[in-house]
């Protein structure tokens, strides 16, 4: 164990393993914290995308940091709740067979380009009289439009665009056909459209019938950008495949690249020893698999069998035994089994499985962990280019899954290059991580082994 | 005339107590098999080709010869780590020719071995505690007190203390004498009947091999131990040793006590070794020394006859080139297997019938 | 008739910059060798002695530190010269080495015969046939068959192997060839072969040899001198009859009677206690902790005391010798 704690020295003596082991901590970090915030079942029904989870969210829009980089400052989405958000306020006048609930909200719109939509999400707990709306909305420059007068259900979902009184009062205001939201947005009549900017409030007098009739109101703007990471094409807010993509891919990187070395080098290590038929078996079962179609049958396995993400995980790791890991793990212990000390236990009675594990494996450890840290990243990439190939497991957000979507969806063409950079550059950032960590592992590890 | 002995006859006159001996090497034969392509079979390395050992507990012998000459593979076939092709090997009575492995770690547990490289002799990576403890673990000792006190009682037997300063020493942290300690100590950590040696010291410097070798010496005449020591080095044998074997080409070629081994030297080979080696004496820098030509024999297709005899100057034509020689016997335990000592009594014929005819010769 | 001298060395220092500090390999060492003779380096391992050979040759490594002292080899000062012109002109030309474990020092892809022949290629601008005529007469020479020119090192036993590296370093015709330990892993009678052809080698050619081994008995075998190494300086330098009878500072005393004999029945003795470490070594006499006749005085450096031509550097001989 001391030894290690050399080595760990000596690897941060190199800035590039500084520099993977930062980027492969903040990635373990990202999954830690993934895992803590969401769930994992919670993310799979966020990912599922009914739409109790995505109503908030618009679609297809980039991350809000986009309008760092834009020209244009785009609009950013939100939801408020009345009486919850403390600038939507709620006032309820009790009286005596009629109850008025005044909802206030006020926002500043400063944006150059115009919201994709406005919704009022309406639930009331009255038995049998509806509640009555009436929502106007106050412009900056001093005009109440009336949005809507209307009855609502328990229920009530209220969208702006939908609205077509609201449509035919705006082509009054502007006295030609304008679609809802810009006309909500511009000033009037201007010509081309100009946005009206500064202070909006919206304003919403509920009239109820019943006693303790509690009417609760989200205004949901979907603007053109939202949150960490923007939307996709379902409005599943990416931040849950971003965040969540990380342990998933560390997990099936590590697993598959732990448990791929770890077993050819037993089978390794016992078929050097014991040599023989079974040492011949193992090295034809490797030169067999060797010539196998890896991501052939990985395909064939997704598209007949089951695209299960612990299927293909279970797959890999037995298709990824039986490989060149297995014949030269063999050659360096055909090496340590000739040794002198391994003489010396079977002088003293070791039996062979103790010899095998106590006195030939710690020789190969060394060399195996450079080349499992290096090797974490192209699970990690195999992962991803069987959801790029569409065999990605469906219900659970990975980053490989994202983009195959953006690439169905023809997230390139239309300009959507956060939906695929994202996932891309954390993968690039994986990669990197470990393939830095990995090199700098080999420099130290190796040489060493080199008087072997 | 050739007085010849039937070699059963006596054994059974002398009802030979196979128990009074803690090794007894009949006849042994280890062959390797020689496969072409892998499986085409294209003859046998001779390695051991037909030797006789006793050891008594409490007697120290040695094994001498140069390299290619089977002493490795005798000593490997003794600790079972071979399996002998013909003769027999016993142990404390019992043949081990065919042993299990249940039954071998019975035996193993008896033997101690010290092998030639002290630092390859110990796993990189374990400690000295857990290099110590690792024979007790394996031969049951399941109580932590007990293997610790047996492992600070025989690391002070070879003086490595104080003991707590190099347990958790690892060997590359020791030097060449040290680890050597440690690799005597292992062997030693059974409570062996046993001790077989391999070179212990020729890979230790010049200084250092006088200490190992006292070390050996007293901890033999303390626990009455019955030492193999193997090497090629003739002047430490005469220190440690009591009766030498010395082996040429997979067979041995003389036995003698180790004062009449050096001042009657019997065998050309046993007289070239010890011309060979020298002795600090200036003198030296002005004498050529007598190399008997050419080098040791394959072991694949060994010469007939005398093994020994393209290299001899003495050789008798006829005689050496066909028939094997006895082993005849000079007298104080000193036999030596040559033709020139014909006329002293017969020993062991090795299976070898003269009588003007071509021999049925064991080659 | 004045012998002269093919080596002279003054003072010479290697130190080497390792993490734990600066090992004083080599610190200080000085020695004359006549033409024609053979001094060999006797000491424990540890104690500078192959430092001292790669000095000598300047085959300094990487984390070479202090690097100094005169080396005479016959009229020219080897210290003064430039890498290039060393290697041009002393390396291999003059002064050549047979290194420790030689024969794993071959090159495993390439024939013996294209390895001996190397030195003359290079150095003396032969081409490919003289080369190898010159070669082969070596091979004849150190009495290994000609037909194994073509072989590869993996096909010839060790003592083969060993005689091969021992032609490389004579097919120059050095003025003086530095031996490390060249028979430590051969069997004795190969080892009485490869001594025979040193010696025949040092009649015939007129070489000089140093050769640097633990081993005291067959070092006798080749010495005209012995030159004792302790922790890394010389403190003893005597001819061979001296020294194998009755040598002369109490550390080869102590090393002569660590050599267990064939030929007379005695009970080695062995030194207590380890070198020093090279790391800091201790002021005075440097194996004042080991030294059965140690005293006061030798807390102090000892001076080399003379005795016509031998020297040993030891307080107990003050008086008895002159101080050079």
């Amino acid at each position: 164990m001391k030894a290690l704690k050399n080595s760990l020295r000596e690897i941060f003596r190199y800035p590039s393993a500084i520099f993977g082991a930062i980027l492969i901590l903040l990635l373990i970090a990202l999954a830690i914290f993934a895992v803590i915030k969401i769930p994992y079942e919670e993310a799979v029904k966020h990912w599922r995308g009914s739409e109790e989870y995505v109503y908030k969210n618009p679609k297809n829009v980039p991350p809000e940091w986009y309008n760092l980089f834009s020209k244009k400052n785009l609009p950013v989405s939100f939801a408020v709740v009345a009486g919850e958000d403390k600038e939507f306020t709620k006032v309820v006048t009790v009286g005596e067979t009629t109850s008025t609930i005044d909802y206030e909200y006020s926002f500043d719109f400063q944006y150059d380009d115009y919201p994709q939509e406005l919704f009022l999400y309406i639930q009331s707990n009255h038995q049998t009289k509806n509640p009555f709306l009436s929502v106007v909305l106050e412009t900056p420059t001093g005009e109440e439009i009336k949005i809507s007068d209307f009855g609502t259900l328990n229920n009530q979902t209220y969208r702006f665009s939908q609205d077509q009184k609201l449509s035919t009062r705006l082509r009054r205001l502007y006295g030609c056909e304008v679609p809802t939201i810009k006309g909500l947005f511009s000033i009037p009549k201007s010509d081309p459209l100009e946005i009206n900017r500064g202070k909006y409030t919206l304003r919403i007098m509920v009239t109820t019938f019943e006693e303790n009739n509690d009417v609760r109101i989200e205004f949901v703007n979907h603007g053109l950008v939202y949150g960490l990471f923007g939307t996709d094409h379902m409005r599943r807010d990416l931040t849950i495949a971003i965040l969540w993509g990380a342990p998933i891919a560390l997990v099936f990187g590590l697993v598959a690249a732990a448990g791929t070395s770890i077993l050819s080098m037993l089978i390794a290590a016992v078929g050097a020893w014991f040599g023989g038929w079974l040492d011949e078996l193992i090295q034809r079962i490797t030169e067999i698999n060797l010539v196998l179609p890896f991501l052939s049958i990985l395909i064939m396995i997704g598209t007949f069998y089951s695209r299960s993400i612990w299927i293909i995980l279970g797959a890999t790791i037995v298709l990824s035994i039986f490989t060149g890991a297995i014949k030269t793990d063999r050659a360096i212990f055909l090496q340590v089994k000739e040794s002198t000390y391994i003489e010396a236990a079977k002088a003293y009675g070791a039996s062979n499985g103790r010899i095998i594990v106590r006195y030939m494996v710690p020789r190969i450890i060394p060399l195996l962990i450079p080349g499992l840290v290096s090797a974490i990243p192209s699970y990690v990439f195999l992962e991803a280019s069987l959801a790029l190939l569409g065999l990605g497991d469906p219900t659970i957000p990975t980053w490989g899954k994202v983009i195959n979507d953006a690439r169905e969806n023809g997230a390139l063409y239309v300009g959507q290059f956060y939906w695929i950079l994202e996932p891309a550059a954390l993968l690039m950032i994986t990669g990197l991580g470990f393939a830095l960590f990995g090199f700098a592992l080999d420099r130290i590890f190796n040489p060493r082994l080199r008087g072997m | 005339m050739i007085e010849l002995t039937e070699k059963k006859q006596i054994e059974e006159s002398q009802n030979i107590d196979h128990k009074s001996f803690v090794l007894e090497i009949e006849d042994l034969e280890v062959y390797f098999e020689l496969k072409k392509f892998g499986f085409q079979h294209a003859g046998f390395v001779r390695a051991v080709d037909g030797v006789d050992l006793k050891l008594k507990r409490g007697e120290t012998i040695a094994i001498v010869g140069e390299s290619g000459c089977g002493k490795t593979s005798l000593m490997r076939t003794i600790l079972r780590l071979n399996k002998p092709t013909g003769g027999t090997v016993r142990f404390d009575g019992d043949v081990i020719n065919s042993m299990n492995s249940r039954e071998l770690k019975e035996i193993r547990r008896k033997i101690g071995y010290v092998q030639q490289d002290p630092y390859g002799a110990m796993a990189p990576f374990m400690d000295v505690q857990t290099i110590l403890e690792e024979p007790l673990k394996i031969n049951g000792i399941k109580d932590k007190n007990e293997r610790l006190s047996r492992i600070k009682k025989v690391m002070e037997e070879v003086k490595m203390t104080p003991v707590e300063d190099f347990l958790n020493k690892f060997p590359h942290q020791l030097s060449g004498g040290q680890q050597q300690r440690i690799v005597i100590a292992r062997a030693m950590i059974l409570n062996p009947n046993l001790l077989v040696a391999d070179e212990p010291v020729s890979m230790l410097d010049a200084s250092v091999r006088v200490e190992i070798l006292k070390l050996l010496r007293a901890l033999q005449e303390e626990h009455n131990l019955a030492v193999i020591y193997i090497t090629h080095d003739l002047a430490t044998v005469r220190y440690f040793s009591e009766y030498i074997y010395v082996m040429y080409a997979g067979q041995i070629i003389e036995k003698a006590g180790e004062h009449d081994l050096i001042n009657d030297t019997a065998h050309p080979y046993t007289h070239a070794l010890l011309a060979a080696t020298s002795d600090p004496d200036p003198k030296n820098v002005d004498e050529f020394q007598d190399v008997p030509p050419g080098e040791p024999p394959s072991l694949v297709n060994p010469p007939a006859g005398c093994r020994f005899h393209p290299r001899c100057e003495q050789m008798i034509s006829g005689k050496c080139d066909v028939y094997r020689p006895f082993e005849f016997d000079l007298g104080d335990q000193h036999l030596v297997s040559c033709w020139l000592f014909e006329g002293n009594p017969v020993a062991d014929d090795h299976g070898v019938v003269l009588d003007g005819e071509i021999a049925e010769n064991k080659l | 008739m004045t012998e002269e001298k093919v080596l002279r060395i003054q003072d010479l220092k290697l130190h080497f910059i390792t993490t734990r500090g600066n090992v004083q390999a080599v610190d200080g060492v000085n020695f004359d060798l006549e033409a024609n003779k053979a001094v060999v380096v006797v000491g424990e391992s540890g104690c500078g002695k192959t430092s001292l050979a790669k000095a000598v040759l300047r085959l300094l490594p990487k984390n070479a530190g202090e690097y100094s002292g005169k080396v005479y080899l016959k009229d020219i000062e080897t210290m003064a010269l430039l890498d290039e012109e060393y290697r041009k002109q002393i390396r291999w030309v003059r002064m050549s080495m047979v290194p420790q474990a030689a024969m794993n020092s071959l090159n495993p892809v390439l024939r013996v015969g294209d390895q001996v022949a190397e030195p003359v290629i290079e150095h003396f601008n032969a081409n490919k046939e003289e080369a190898f005529h010159q070669a082969a007469k070596m091979f004849q020479n150190v009495g290994v068959p000609v037909d194994f020119l073509s072989r590869y090192p993996f096909e010839l036993s060790g003592g083969m192997r060993q005689r091969v590296a021992i032609a490389m370093a004579l097919i120059t015709k050095p003025d003086l060839i530095i031996l490390d330990e060249p028979t430590s892993a051969l069997d004795v009678l190969t080892q009485a072969n490869i001594f025979n052809l040193l010696k025949r080698t040092k009649n015939d050619h007129e070489t000089s040899f140093i050769l640097i081994t633990h081993d005291i008995s067959t070092s006798s075998e080749l010495a005209d001198m012995v030159a004792v190494m302790y922790a890394g300086q010389i403190v003893e330098v005597s001819n061979s009859k001296q020294f194998f009878s009755n040598p002369y500072h109490p550390y080869s005393k102590k090393l002569m009677t660590s050599v267990p004999r064939l030929r007379i029945k005695t009970e080695p003795d062995f030194i207590i206690g380890k070198p020093p470490s090279l790391l800091n070594p201790p002021t005075g006499c440097r194996f004042r902790d080991r030294c059965p006749n140690a005293f006061s005085k030798c807390e102090e450096e000892p001076p080399k005391i003379d005795f016509s031509g031998d020297w040993v550097k030891c307080w107990l001989y003050e008086g008895k010798g002159d101080i050079r």
